[in-house]
């Protein structure tokens, strides 16, 4: 496993492993918040085999990569990682996960859910469904406009 | 650059083209590409909800594309 903040992968994401890089990655750690971001079985009420991800390579990266830096000079953490997955994702699977480390909780909390908030919004990536009853790209959520602007 | 729903729309991923002098905007490129065939008329049916960036760079439709090296068009985001 690479030492990136910020990775997409095609593979599986080992959780685990991301989490325990993240708590041992030194200084005064006392808090560590992740968040994985599940594919369901079902959208929107229909069943679906499978989300497809695809990416704008580089963009993609250097989005999440510049609101990470903004969520370093707003709380004092001491690390951050955030792998997302493309291609093909079956149900259960991780999409994508965000760890934050910093000495207290209450930093870690909040920059995970502004990293995530941003990277729905923001970051240049797009799903379509696979064997529901229509195959079709997933519409932008209002919801998470509103999610990222309670930030500005 | 185009992707998901409008790369399905063009059949295409990327794209190299010639700009009229005329064309200074992403909103007016929208317009010109919207005139290139059926397949592009179908794409940018509804430039409202097309997203774009210049050099990966998310920029709004009144930006200018003057110097731009990468322009990309896609519908909004739904990463995550």
């Amino acid at each position: 496993m690479s030492g990136e903040t910020v990775r997409i992968t095609l593979n599986p994401i080992d959780t685990d492993a991301e989490t325990r890089a993240v708590s041992q990655a030194g200084g005064n750690i006392g808090a560590v918040v992740t968040f994985s971001g599940i594919c369901r079985a079902d959208e929107k009420g229909d069943k679906i085999s499978a989300l497809f991800l695809e990416h704008y390579p580089g963009m993609a990266e250097q989005e999440i990569g510049s609101h990470v830096e903004e969520a370093k000079t707003r709380w004092p953490l001491l690390a951050v990682r955030v792998v997302h997955r493309v291609g093909r994702i079956e149900p259960g699977e991780v999409i994508v996960f965000v760890a934050t480390a910093s000495a207290h909780r209450e930093a870690a909390f909040q920059a995970a859910e502004f990293i995530m908030d941003y990277l729905k919004t923001s970051a240049p990536f797009w799903k379509r469904t696979e064997g529901g009853s229509k195959e079709a790209w997933i519409d932008a959520n209002e919801k998470d406009d509103r999610a990222a602007a309670r930030w500005k | 650059m185009y992707f998901a729903w409008l790369r399905e729309r063009l059949d295409k991923t990327e794209e190299e083209v010639e700009i009229p002098s005329s064309v200074q905007t992403v909103g007016e490129l929208m317009d010109w590409l919207k005139t290139r065939g059926e397949e592009y008329e179908y794409a940018f049916d509804n430039p409202k909800v097309i997203r774009a960036a210049i050099d990966k760079t998310h920029v709004r439709a009144e930006a200018k594309i003057a110097g731009a090296s990468e322009i990309a068009f896609f519908p909004p985001m739904t990463g995550g």
